[in-house]
């Protein structure tokens, strides 16, 4: 962003580093990487947004109107895929790069080379997602979880989707590789593991998450490729398979992968919340021990996403009890939370709005995911509405609310200018009114049992899939005030103070002035 | 008077547009008294309704009560109004105590949940047991034991295609109809046995509480015993490709007495039906019935024009295989086309259907064989 072009023009000198494009493409530093990481995730945000509203739209009315079926499973799946792997995630990505040396005292990323790697794999991946809608027969039209045997039946497109998934996992992995050895090799002297801010101890835990978890998926969908065009038989009966197999193998990674996407976004709003209640986080070591009793337990619930493929009443039960326990160290992050506002000295600046605005609906999702845990009510709920409403409770009012919250949060320390208050307070609005509309009565439509992944439906679900689809209209046109709120920002923000939140505490806040230099931290600071 | 028609005919215009969206979304709200699990039809959906009842009233008590404590806080400690932050960070007590008292919560959720895993699970000793088949994109039944073991059928969705498309007015039980319900007795006990043909199906009956999916080459088994006759709507909740939204299921309970004459019925229906395989069919005799059997079986995907939606879903008019040599096309239709969503039909329709079939798509559109495709030779396919 510009504040750090302008710092870069006397940082450089002694590298001899490029101008223009190709500074971005051969950047090793980890502030331009957490941009590039950011904007791209940016992107990505708006072309799965742009395929969601395309399914808004058709969904408006019952009737196929504007795109065929085949079509529009096209659109469920990329928008999936394009979401979760490259808008939120990388999003996160870009605020550990941003964020994670400059809070424990680090100079750089551990490996800086292998940080550059791992973003540009990012548009190459993003590139096949995009280009399998314009192969012979179009993008696969699976779902994002692509479930073999329907995998089969797909065209090239499918070929692409496989390898755009190796490629991001690659990405994943090798950037969680970097996190986890720069913090565990790069804190500064006498930043033990205890004093980091609780973000730093989130993204730990999710590196570990992620370089567990991304194999299992490269793996499932390398046996799904094989299956399509060598001659295995991993998930098809007739050679021996199981079709199910695919899914438990899914799942492995699939549980995890919703705690990769949460515990970052629970990490910033541990960040967020404590500075403007002027008032130390609540509970920070229980909040560190129950970060790890929830990544712990992400790898033993799989299977709560298959109870009606089948299973033994045996591990329907294994996996109920398992699930439930989540919300024990789950709760205890929320009221942490709760209690770190208690007695606080409030202030509602818009990053304070989205993590409460996160709280509040992210706990909402945590009830219906209680709800789902329930086999017998799963049962009546899975593949429905209610799924698509849970989820996205969890993974837009919490992973986006998070992101939204930590961009406007840190934006003036990185650009050294401040957003316009009255436009993001305006964005928080919208963005919490339009997502209620959109997803809250999407519960009522999974309870009337209209199942997910259909393009037309039956007469009864009409007026609550057109509430919907006008919500996700207004949801996605506030965005772009987002957008221009931080181009307003960075181009002709008012000059943000040196301490611009006065209860923000982390190294960066404390050691550093704003706008942050191009290179912090080339000695390492003195911590008390 | 003239000159200002125009902006009043902006102002008249913006107002009536404004009078009908309002109208339509008030219309749509008070339509929505869709917001709640439908009516159970069975025991065990009824302990599922009061499980969900249960756990929302525990879930919205403590929700609000978590809130509260925020929204206070929201309310009365806010540096605007002069508070000052207190500085504690810890308390052994209550954090011992709000890791306990949850997890003594979901023990008490949990023993009521289970005893319904239990007894959605015990599929023993039914009194009928009907094997559900999952194709793209319909159901097939089978009844396998009980009354009316035998009869076996496709049920397809029922609803015209010109209210799909907009081009006729939706029904009332528009994407919800079959052109074949499956009848079963109310008081029984039905097993139900899932398995699929070509991709993961999955069958769903939300009034009796019953959901599994169909798993190509496994079989599943679920249990339902229907406590009123009616008539009971669903769909397939299961991605199984482009006509996913299309397979309704449709269950119609009855008594015993109109059980059983339905199983009289359908019985002596099914032997009037039955095809004669060694007739010697007429070509005009052979495209009619050809045309029903490919508006009920190939219109989704190969569309009524036969122009298909290539390069997924080849067009037939034209097409070289269709004009080619019979004998391949009657294969590609027994077996499927492996990796495509061309399914094999050997299983689903008879000798006459298929014989029927290809000699419509052999002599319709621009197609002009002149060929009579005899039931015999399709018999002869098969292996």
């Amino acid at each position: 962003m510009s504040a750090v072009i302008d710092t870069h023009g006397h940082a450089h000198d002694h590298h001899g580093g490029y101008g223009g494009v190709m500074r971005w493409i051969t950047t090793t530093n980890h502030k331009d990487i957490g941009t590039l990481y950011l904007w791209f995730s940016f992107i990505m945000f708006m072309v799965g947004g742009v395929m969601a509203l395309a399914i808004r739209l058709e969904l408006f009315s019952p009737g196929i109107q504007f795109f065929n079926p085949d079509l529009f499973n096209q659109f469920t799946t990329m928008h999936g895929l394009i979401m979760v792997f490259g808008a939120i995630m990388p999003a996160f990505v870009g605020f550990a790069n941003w964020q994670i040396p400059m809070m424990i005292g680090a100079p750089d990323m551990a490996f800086a080379r292998l940080n550059n790697w791992s973003f540009w794999l990012l548009p190459f991946a993003a590139s096949l997602l995009v280009i399998s809608f314009f192969t012979p027969g179009g993008a696969p039209g699976v779902g994002w979880t692509l479930y073999a045997p329907l995998t089969v039946q797909m065209g090239v497109g499918m070929d692409l989707t496989i390898f755009a998934v190796h490629l991001l996992g690659m990405s994943s992995i090798l950037g969680s590789i970097n996190i986890i050895t720069t913090i565990l090799n790069m804190r500064a002297p006498g930043m033990n593991l205890m004093r980091m801010p609780l973000f730093c101890w989130t993204w730990l835990i999710t590196a570990y998450l992620l370089v567990a978890a991304m194999p299992v998926l490269a793996g499932a969908v390398t046996m799904s490729l094989t299956d399509r065009h060598f001659g295995t038989s991993f998930f098809n009966a007739a050679g021996g398979g199981d079709p199910v197999l695919y899914q438990h193998i899914f799942w492995f990674f699939g549980h995890p992968e919703v705690y990769i996407i949460a515990l970052p976004a629970f990490g910033v709003v541990s960040q967020v919340i404590p500075a403007f209640s002027r008032k130390p986080l609540f509970g920070y070591a229980s909040m560190v021990y129950a970060t790890s009793a929830i990544a712990i337990l992400s790898f033993i619930v799989w299977a709560h996403h298959m109870y009606t493929v089948g299973m033994p009443v045996q591990g329907q039960l294994f996996f109920m009890y398992a699930t439930t326990l989540i919300a024990i160290p789950t709760g205890v992050k929320v009221f942490n939370w709760v209690a770190t506002m208690w007695q606080g000295s409030l202030t509602f600046e818009t990053p304070m709005l989205f993590a409460i605005g996160f709280l509040f609906l992210f706990t909402l999702g945590g009830f219906t995911g209680l709800v789902l845990s329930l086999v017998p009510i799963d049962i009546q709920l899975h593949d429905t509405y209610y799924v698509v409403a849970h989820f996205h409770y969890v993974m837009v009012a919490g992973a986006l609310f998070a992101a939204f919250a930590g961009i406007y949060f840190w934006l003036p320390k990185w650009t050294g200018r401040m957003y316009d208050e009255t436009l993001g307070k305006w964005h928080f609005w919208l963005t919490m009114i339009f997502f209620n509309i959109t997803f809250f009565v999407q519960h009522f439509l999974g309870l009337a049992g209209m199942p997910r992944r259909i393009p037309d439906y039956p007469l009864m679900f009409e007026s609550w899939n057109k509430v919907s689809s006008i919500g996700a209209f207004g949801f996605g046109l506030a965005q772009l005030l987002f957008l221009y709120v931080v181009l307003k920002a960075i181009r002709s923000g008012a000059k943000a103070p040196e301490r611009p939140w006065e209860g923000a505490d982390s190294l960066e806040w404390t050691h550093l002035p704003t706008p942050v230099p191009y290179h912090t931290f080339e000695t390492p600071p003195v911590l008390k | 008077m003239k000159a200002c028609k125009p902006a009043r005919g902006i102002a008249t215009r913006a107002a009536q547009l404004l009078a009908v969206i309002s109208g339509w979304a008030l219309s749509g709200l008070a339509l929505a008294a869709e917001w709640n699990l439908r009516p159970a039809g069975s025991k065990i959906a009824t302990e599922i309704h009061d499980l969900h009842e249960y756990v929302m009233i525990l879930c919205t008590v403590i929700f609000v009560g978590v809130f509260s404590f925020m929204f206070w806080s929201v309310y009365a400690h806010r540096k605007s109004k002069g508070h000052k932050a207190a500085q504690f960070h810890e308390n052994t007590t209550i954090e011992i105590l709000w890791t306990v008292i949850p997890a003594i919560i979901l023990v008490i959720i949990a023993l009521p949940a289970t005893r319904v895993v239990i007894a959605q699970k015990d599929t023993s000793n039914p009194d009928l047991t009907i094997k559900v088949t999952g194709y793209q994109w319909k159901w097939g039944y089978d009844y396998v034991k009980g009354e009316g073991e035998g009869i076996s059928f496709i049920s397809t969705l029922a609803t015209p295609r010109e209210q799909i498309e907009n081009r006729a007015p939706k029904g009332e039980h528009y994407l919800l109809e079959v052109d074949n319900e499956l009848v079963v007795p109310v008081g029984k006990k039905v097993r139900i046995l899932t398995t699929a043909a070509d991709v993961i199906h999955s069958w769903w009956m939300p009034s009796f509480g019953a959901k599994q999916d169909a798993i190509p080459g496994f079989i599943r088994d679920m249990h339902f015993r229907a406590e009123q006759t009616g008539t009971f709507r669903s769909q397939c909740v299961e991605l199984c490709g482009k006509e996913h939204g299309f397979m309704p299921i449709v269950v119609k309970v009855v008594t015993q007495d109109e059980y059983g004459k339905w199983v009289g019925d359908k019985m002596k229906l099914i032997a009037a039906a039955a095809d004669d395989p060694n007739k010697q069919y007429a070509l005009d005799e052979l495209r009619t019935r050809g045309e029903q059997v490919y508006a009920k079986n190939c219109v989704a995907c190969h569309q009524a024009t036969g122009k298909g939606m290539p390069p997924a879903f080849p067009p037939l008019d034209g097409a070289k295989i269709v004009l080619g040599p019979k004998d391949e096309q009657i294969r590609i239709v027994l077996n499927g086309r492996p990796k495509t969503a061309m399914a094999a039909f050997g299983g689903q329709l008879n000798d006459v259907e298929l014989a029927a079939l290809v000699t419509f798509t052999r002599n319709n559109w621009s197609n002009k064989t002149g060929e009579a495709i005899q039931p015999a030779e399709v018999k002869a396919l098969r292996k």
